[in-house]
């Protein structure tokens, strides 16, 4: 039985539960619905509810721990084996999660009996050539055991998706019925249906907790991991990042985080002023007319998608940099260079820059420019001297944001900064980011459990840190700004 | 300086400081300012009274161009001062409102000290040359507030700590630092309890033997106490301009006694 | 009390030396903040007008149609119209029926062949032509036989020559063509054998691999962004409405709301990357789903969208005013009730509104998609849902980034077609979303 299938089983029992649950409520009455304590919709709802919601609930658990188990179980028949060490284990296991999947799609496409399966061998039938049907590409060391251990796999996931069928729809009935017995005319299913809603509404809420857990955990996680394979001195103080396929790899994150922080200062430098000035002058300045025109115009630009940036730095900003300054001046002949990713991420905060900087200044009370103009200052005179000191912790905030969006953006260092990891000063030199790192690492076609993937978690935590402590920073600056002014 | 001199009977002699010919003023589509003529006097306090929404704040700011700031006002007819049409178009409103400054209903100190605070119009406008001057401008100013003694030892302080009576003075110091000629003053002790209205009221009395002041105000009671002359607008009109006792005992107008007795306002 | 010297009496009507000044450099400052917004513009203009110079010409292409003789006795050996027999026949062998067809269609149309080998001949079509015939005959057999008008692409780089990509100095240095290749084929449009015609294919078919850029087609990558966005929507408008009625409605002020508010702010802050390693640690490493998955794409984007829903949602529940909520409960409704059948329809456009802006941007998101393996090759459709969402699948901004990293240039083009794509879904998206919020926005 597929998920689908279930999932429909369940909603189906739920829905007859609702239409049992209001006949039951009126048939308790004789039909008089103003002798029940509520709405008989609601006798409904109750059943529903504690019909649908618990087997939901358990077949997310039972997705999401089972897999857990199964590994734990079918790791046992490994016991014994060379593989002592965790990390390798890891690799083995992945290779057996991949096998098992493939002879799943090959049973279930009918390619492959049960007793063929029973009767396969990795040393002498074509286990290769049959998984690689299934889309599974086998590395050379898969020996007898770790086929096994698939064997056994698969043999678990097969008996816990059973159970999990079983045990779903046993708990449906149960909530069905349970909540049909309770149903009498003094019962209070408004209050019982409206309580259980108050709690899912929580659950719903707990999701973003949860995700910042899950992004927590699996990056501590598996920078741990790393860490236990790569000295944590030569990735925090590494002059030089040059991962090897056969190990031994040199992993700094100073030349990383320096090209992310160049990338970023050009950014700044650019869209800083920029989004500023075009803010203060639409406020300011700008006739309606043309405010209505711009502003969206500009707007415009926060909605395009990285990937249109980085597009536009390869085929536009990149070679025309080349061409124009790179290699008149001598100074390199890369068309992916800290400029070209600075400039363009720099047009991508113009309008991020400028729509913060205008609700800051508009945050500043127009008392303050009375005052001003006032004493007979000139527009500029007042934005320059009142405003924007008044604004400025407000900016900063603003700033300090952008900066966070600069750190993290990917897509436009991933295609225009370029792949090469450099402590330079040259601004029309290819260098790289942590982000382009993370992406090359785990894109690559590197083992998961080597330091030259993991290493990549270990960016990403860093990374990570950094936009958080920038965000939170920045947050806190901005909101005693706004509270000054409230 | 404390000189009270009794202008009421002479104003007659003085040459008008101000001179409203006709003015018009229109918010979009809205007529705010219908046909007003009023002359005010130099060396005087003009009080500004009506109900709220009667074009009085309105008519001030037009005395300095305040309006200007708002897109969608416009302002018709002839305003002047000492004789030289403000709405001119060679009128530069910047070198105006040196000239006429303005004092607003909440006290707007900038987010600065109380140095800087007073400092800042004198340095825009270039009035003083050496720091040794503007020290001395920012402290006359606020002798002639009256604030000297309250904040001569924390200058550097911000403007911002004050207590609202203070801030509101401070206001007034850093107005009367340019050095202008005329002082308008929107509501300025509308947001103060009134021991601190008492002050303000105080130093008007005292600022009017050198500047012109022209006040709007809520209060009778204020207009009575600290004006000499008062002017009495309705729905956009000024309905009646004279002597302050005159309008307060002896009103011409039918709608300007309803208003001084209370039957609306 | 001392009086300070104060300037004489001036006339306002002349300006002195200072008031100038200073209204030059008030001019100057109006004129650093016009050149800012022009900057801005320009660079918008910059960049729509280089996608769509350099993207346009993937909605064309130049086909090439000939008559190919599917001749029984080399295609089908057996004589029996057996697909497992026709199989047999590989896509060389299909190479070579539509070679010598070619070579005759050529002959009979009298174009002049003189200086143009025949294996040059032959490389004018697309490297995907001898597999679609194959395709044709095997899902067909009865073709077999028959001669048939076969339409299919010209190779890429006779494609790039129509479309001025190509000249005939650039092909003098490219070993993938010659000039008299190029010659050859404007001498096949005017014998009416080469078309430009609009390139629906490059909507609806797949990708295809290095070597045949004049092939690859967006089809994967539409089915699987839009199996994303279902998924994005299925899942996160409920939990995100949900949410934001716990935390504007329900959540007393305590610790543990606070600690739901600071995270919600700061996951819209998190870059997007980090999303896409959420991913692959927690979906695909520790519950064991599939790569390329748009399942797993689609709860990336879930994550990640769902701030902006909720910071949208609880604005919009905001801005009804508490009137409202008074008045339902002063009729003795639950504030469950109340809220259900009036604040919630009420805010129901500006929720509408932040939910199609939160899926504009999951649309446009690449980086956490990379990570998952969205990235890969795929070049057979996913299935229809829900088991679907487990085949592995496309997505169109990624599918963008891959082409960009491939060698030929005319998939750079390619790239930019797919942007072009993108941006009218989101220009739509965006429109709808303005129209609503003019249509029903509401002020209390």
């Amino acid at each position: 039985m597929s998920l689908g299938a279930l999932l429909l089983i369940v909603i189906v029992l739920a829905i007859l539960g609702a239409v049992a649950g209001r006949r039951r409520a009126l048939g308790l009455v004789g039909g008089d619905k103003r002798a029940l304590h509520s709405l008989p919709g609601h006798y409904g709802q109750v059943v529903f509810l504690f019909t649908a919601v618990p087997a939901l609930v358990l077949t997310g658990l039972w997705l999401f721990l089972a897999p857990l188990l199964i590994d734990r179980m079918s790791s046992e028949s490994l016991v014994g084996s060379s593989l002592t060490d965790d990390t390798a284990m890891t690799l083995v296991m992945t290779d057996v999660r991949r096998i098992a999947r493939g002879l799943e799609v090959l049973s279930a496409n009918g390619s492959l009996s049960e007793s063929d399966i029973s009767q396969m061998r990795a040393d002498f039938s074509n286990v290769r050539v049959r998984m690689a049907e299934a889309g599974v590409a086998l590395g050379a060391d898969v020996g007898p055991q770790v086929f096994e251990a698939a064997k056994v796999y698969r043999d678990y996931s097969n008996t816990s998706r059973v159970l999990m069928n079983i045990a779903v729809i046993a708990v449906a009935i149960a909530g069905l019925f349970w909540s049909l017995t309770r149903i009498s005319k003094d019962y209070r299913a408004r209050n019982a249906s409206e309580k259980f809603t108050v709690v899912m509404l929580i659950a719903a809420s707990l999701v973003a907790v949860l995700t910042t857990f899950g992004i927590v955990f699996s990056l501590v996680f598996e920078t741990y991991n790393f860490f236990r394979m790569h000295s944590a001195a030569d990735f925090f103080f590494g002059l030089v990042w040059n991962p090897q396929f056969r190990g031994g790899s040199e992993l700094g994150i100073l030349p990383l985080l320096w090209g992310t922080f160049y990338v970023s200062f050009v950014a700044l430098l650019f869209a800083v002023p920029i989004g500023l000035l075009a803010a203060i002058y639409m406020a300011e300045y700008a006739s309606k007319p043309m405010r209505s025109v711009a502003k969206p115009l500009l707007e415009l630009l926060a909605g395009i998608p990285t990937i249109v940036y980085g597009l536009f730095a390869l085929i536009t900003v990149g070679p025309f940099l080349r061409d124009y300054f790179a290699q008149p001046l001598g100074l390199g002949n890369s068309s992916s260079s800290v400029l070209t990713a600075g400039i363009v991420m720099g047009i991508m905060l113009i309008p991020f820059v400028s729509s913060l900087s205008d609700d800051i200044i508009n945050a500043v009370p127009q008392s303050l420019r009375d005052g001003a103009y006032g004493l007979g200052s000139t527009r500029s005179e007042t934005i320059r001297q009142v405003v924007m000191p008044a604004a400025l912790p407000g900016i900063v905030g603003a700033v300090l944001l952008a900066a966070s969006r600069a750190i993290g953006e990917t897509m436009i260092v991933v295609m225009g900064a370029g792949a090469a990891a450099k402590l330079g000063l040259n601004p029309l030199e290819a260098m790289t980011t942590v982000t382009v790192k993370i992406v090359s690492q785990l894109t690559g076609d590197t083992e998961f459990a080597s330091p030259e993937t993991l290493v990549a978690f270990a960016l990403g935590l860093t990374l990570f840190v950094f936009t958080l402590g920038l965000n939170i920073v920045a947050l806190y600056i901005v909101r005693k700004y706004r509270e000054q002014y409230e | 300086m404390n000189v009270s001199v009794n202008l009421e009977n002479d104003v007659d002699l003085a040459q008008h400081k101000i001179v409203a010919k006709n003015v018009q003023v229109y918010y979009g589509e809205k007529h705010a300012i219908k046909d007003v003529n009023i002359n005010i006097q130099p060396c005087s306090v003009t009080a500004f009274i009506g109900p709220s929404g009667c074009g009085k704040s309105t008519f001030l700011r037009t005395l300095n161009r305040m309006n200007d700031t708002i897109d969608i006002c416009r302002v018709e007819g002839n305003i002047s001062i000492d004789g030289e049409n403000i709405y001119d178009p060679r009128v530069d409103p910047v070198q105006l409102r040196a000239k006429v400054g303005m004092v607003f209903q909440k006290p707007n100190p900038f987010p600065k000290s109380i140095y800087e605070n007073v400092a800042y119009g004198p340095r825009i406008h270039g009035l003083t040359r050496t720091k040794a001057e503007l020290d001395e401008v920012v402290s006359a100013s606020l002798q002639k507030a009256g604030l000297w003694n309250e904040v001569k030892d924390r200058l550097d302080e911000g403007g911002t700590g004050l207590s609202g009576g203070q801030q509101q003075r401070l206001c007034i110091a850093r107005a009367i630092a340019v050095s202008p000629e005329v002082i308008l003053m929107d509501e300025p002790c509308s947001a103060l309890d009134p021991i601190a209205t008492a002050k303000v009221e105080e130093l008007i009395d005292e600022l009017r033997s050198n500047y012109t002041i022209v006040i709007v105000t809520h209060s009778m009671q204020q207009a009575a106490r600290v004006s000499q002359r008062t002017a009495f607008f309705h729905l956009g009109n000024l309905v009646e301009e004279g002597a302050t006792q005159d309008i307060f005992t002896n009103p011409q107008d039918k709608r300007t006694q309803d208003y001084i007795t209370g039957r609306f306002g | 009390m001392t009086d300070v010297a104060i300037s004489p009496t001036k006339s306002i009507y002349n300006p002195d030396a200072r008031t100038r000044r200073r209204n030059a450099a008030e001019m100057r400052f109006r004129l650093y903040g016009l050149s800012a917004v022009v900057v801005g513009l320009v660079a918008l203009v910059i960049l729509l007008w280089s996608i769509l110079a350099s993207g346009l010409g993937s909605f064309s292409q130049a086909f090439i149609t000939i008559d190919v003789p599917l001749t029984a006795s080399v295609l089908d050996k057996s004589g029996t119209r057996d697909v497992e027999e026709l199989k047999k026949v590989s896509t060389v062998g299909y190479g070579n029926v539509l070679r010598v067809a070619l070579m005759e269609q050529l002959a009979r149309d009298k174009v002049d062949t003189a200086d143009v080998s025949e294996k040059e001949i032959f490389d004018l079509l697309s490297k995907e032509a001898p597999a679609t015939l194959r395709n044709m005959v095997l899902a067909d057999p009865s073709l077999v036989g028959q001669t048939i008008k076969f339409k299919t692409y010209a190779n890429g780089r006779v494609d790039g020559y129509f479309k001025g990509r190509v000249t005939l100095e650039s092909a003098k240095l490219d070993s993938n063509i010659t000039p008299g290749q190029l010659l050859l084929a404007e001498r096949m449009q005017d014998a009416g054998i080469l078309t430009s015609g609009f390139n629906w294919d490059f909507f609806f078919g797949p990708d295809a691999s290095d070597l045949r850029p004049e092939a690859a087609g967006l089809g994967i990558a539409f089915i699987g962004s839009a199996y994303m966005m279902l998924i994005v929507l299925v899942l996160a408008v409920p939990i995100g409405v949900a949410a934001s009625i716990y935390l504007e409605e329900f959540a007393p002020k305590n610790k543990f709301t606070d600690l739901i508010e600071v995270n919600i702010s700061n996951l819209a802050a998190v870059p997007s990357i980090v999303f896409g390693i959420l991913g692959l640690a927690v979906f695909i490493n520790f519950m064991g789903m599939p790569q390329s998955a748009s399942l797993v794409g689609g709860l990336v984007l879930t994550l990640m969208t769902l701030p902006t829903i909720i910071i949208a949602t609880r604005a919009a529940l905001r801005a009804v005013p508490p009137s409202i909520r008074d008045a339902a409960l002063g009729v003795g409704a639950s504030k469950m009730q109340s809220i259900f059948h009036h604040v919630l329809p009420l805010a129901a456009p500006g929720i509408l509104t932040g939910t199609i802006i939160g899926l504009a941007q999951a649309l446009g998101e690449t980086a956490p998609l990379l990570l998952i393996g969205m990235v890969s090759f795929v070049r057979s459709f996913p299935g229809a849902p829900p088991e679907g969402f487990l085949d592995p699948a496309a997505a169109l901004p990624v599918q963008v980034y891959n082409w960009t990293q491939r060698g030929d240039p005319a998939f750079v083009e390619r790239a930019s077609g797919a942007i072009i794509v993108l941006l009218i879904f989101l220009v739509v998206m965006n429109l709808v979303a303005i129209v609503l919020r003019r249509r029903f926005e509401r002020r209390w």
